[in-house]
């Protein structure tokens, strides 16, 4: 299933945030979305899962989501949005609950994504026993629960120190190379936009326009932190922003 | 000067302090000393008997109580009227309060109300009550009622404010039913607050019932006590609101088990 972003445009109010973004995201592929803070790249985001409804434009679903997915658009958020009162495993299997699956079928999905993020052992650990790192593998790992058409990723490493955040890098990495999953993943950081994305798609600031979608062909799993052709594009890429990320600094906050 | 020898002296500490640590021997140590000096005084002559009588025949005056059987009388009078009014005061709080939490009608509606009678001393309405329910046990388990279920409304609804909205649109996000994310994400996201507004409507409840049951009641702990000051019996009236003090440290505790069970997850 692909995802078609059409003549989108939002508005808070008097506050345009988003302002005509076209973009296609294909089967198989991960989108990163980079901008200056204030940007609307969340928005984007929200509006893409139907969180929020747009002041103009649609997304659409082209083509039919898998069969067996619970929920085709399916998000990991920055600040993780595990339950405290659940274990581990419980918080997997919210998601799964009420959704008409036997008991067995909802065990076997569990032990199965809980396996691919290496969160077996950690099963019945609540939230506050866990660190920052397993904390978002928790999440990444309800969110593949539902076997998701397209992973929507807000800013999912940026609550997380900078060694943790190089583990899980991996970790996706990992993850996209057993079984090619669909994403678009929101970031202002440059390196992981480069390392992960099939495409970088660069918003301006605010009101949010695609300034320029950048491909890269290296194969994700082969991508290193020190190739130079990778970083050749994540200078540019930040040529490209340092005036926009100057702007937004100094720019003081409405209200 | 670099041949000089440096004068070394260790980096004095100056942190530490401003951390309470838990001392188990001190409390009872201070209750123990406590009815000591009282006793001791009382027995000495220099606090007299109809002012403060000692401990130990406030303790008589106890067991007199336990065995005529008056004590199983008035404790489960008491008993009974403040388990009823708060189970069903906290009930209907929790009800309605969860509607003025998730329903904006509700809010508009309610809201206001519910501002407007929590500040009225609920005793004041006993008079009323009485008239409404009879003299009998409906006024005062409709005292009790009255004054549990405002705070309980109160604290189940800005319970249900604070719930983080993050929380809410992950569900959302993962299709879950509305049902699904009142039951369970809001709820037990509420459940601290709701939780710390119970402690707040259980001791109202025991004021309350105390005083209703001054008023007018033939039975419970409240009669008792206003019975002994009457009667000028103040060892009776030690006994009595030694009693008092005991019920609410047991419904202290209570709510104290159910937060160690319900709430471990808290950091």
């Amino acid at each position: 299933m692909d995802l078609k972003v059409q003549g989108l445009s939002h508005r808070y109010d008097d506050l345009e945030v988003l302002r005509g973004i076209d973009l296609t995201i294909r089967q198989g592929e991960i989108v990163s979305v980079i901008g200056p803070s204030g940007c609307g790249k969340s928005t984007l985001l929200r509006l893409i899962g139907g969180l929020e409804r747009p002041t103009e434009g649609e997304v659409l679903q082209v083509g039919e989501p898998p069969a067996d997915s619970l929920n085709p658009l399916t998000y990991v958020f920055q600040d993780f949005a595990l339950l405290p009162w659940r274990t581990v495993k419980g918080n997997v299997s919210l998601v799964l609950e009420s959704k008409g699956l036997a008991q067995a079928e909802t065990d076997a999905r569990i032990a199965d994504v809980l396996a691919r993020t290496r969160l077996t052992d950690f099963a019945d650990a609540i939230p506050k026993q866990l660190s920052g790192g397993m904390k978002q593998r928790v999440a990444i790992a309800r969110a593949l629960s539902v076997n998701p058409a397209v992973l929507l990723m807000d800013e999912p490493l940026s609550a997380l120190d900078s060694q943790t955040r190089e583990l899980l890098m991996d970790d996706l990495i990992q993850l996209w190379a057993r079984e090619p999953f669909t994403s678009c993943y929101v970031t202002h950081n440059l390196n992981e936009a480069v390392r992960l994305g099939h495409k970088v798609v660069v918003l301006s600031r605010r009101p949010g326009v695609i300034r320029e979608i950048v491909t890269i062909d290296t194969p994700v799993p082969k991508r290193s932190i020190s190739d130079p052709a990778l970083a050749e594009i994540q200078q540019s890429l930040w040529e490209m922003m340092r005036e926009e990320a100057m702007t937004a600094d100094m720019e003081l906050a409405d209200g | 000067m670099a041949d000089e020898p440096e004068r070394a002296q260790p980096v004095k500490f100056r942190g530490g302090g401003f951390v309470s640590k838990p001392r188990r021997f001190v409390a009872p140590l201070v209750f123990a000393v406590l009815i000591a000096i009282w006793e001791w005084g009382a027995r000495a002559g220099w606090i007299s008997p109809l002012v403060l009588p000692a401990p130990s025949e406030a303790f008589e005056a106890f067991k007199d109580l336990v065995e005529s059987g008056q004590l199983l009388r008035h404790l489960s009078a008491s008993l009974q009227r403040l388990i009823v009014g708060f189970t069903a005061g906290t009930t209907l709080g929790l009800t309605v309060g969860t509607f003025i939490g998730l329903f904006s009608i509700a809010r508009s509606g309610l809201a206001p109300l519910v501002a407007a009678i929590f500040p009225i001393p609920k005793i004041a309405l006993l008079p009323l009550f009485i008239i409404w329910f009879g003299i009998g046990e409906g006024s005062k388990v409709a005292t009790i009622l009255f004054g549990s279920f405002f705070p309980t409304v109160i604290a189940t609804y800005s319970g249900i404010d604070n719930v983080d909205r993050g929380l809410i649109r992950m569900g959302q996000s993962f299709n879950l039913t509305y049902r699904d994310i009142v039951r369970k994400i809001v709820l037990p996201a509420a459940l601290p607050a709701i939780l710390s507004g119970m402690r707040i409507s259980a001791s109202i409840s025991i004021i309350l019932l105390v005083a209703a049951e001054m008023i007018g009641a033939e039975y419970g702990i409240g009669a008792y006590v206003l019975l002994a000051g009457n009667l000028m019996a103040t060892d009776q009236l030690i006994a009595g609101v030694a009693m008092l003090s005991i019920l609410g440290l047991t419904v202290n505790w209570l709510i104290n088990l159910a937060e160690r069970r319900f709430l471990k997850w808290r950091a």
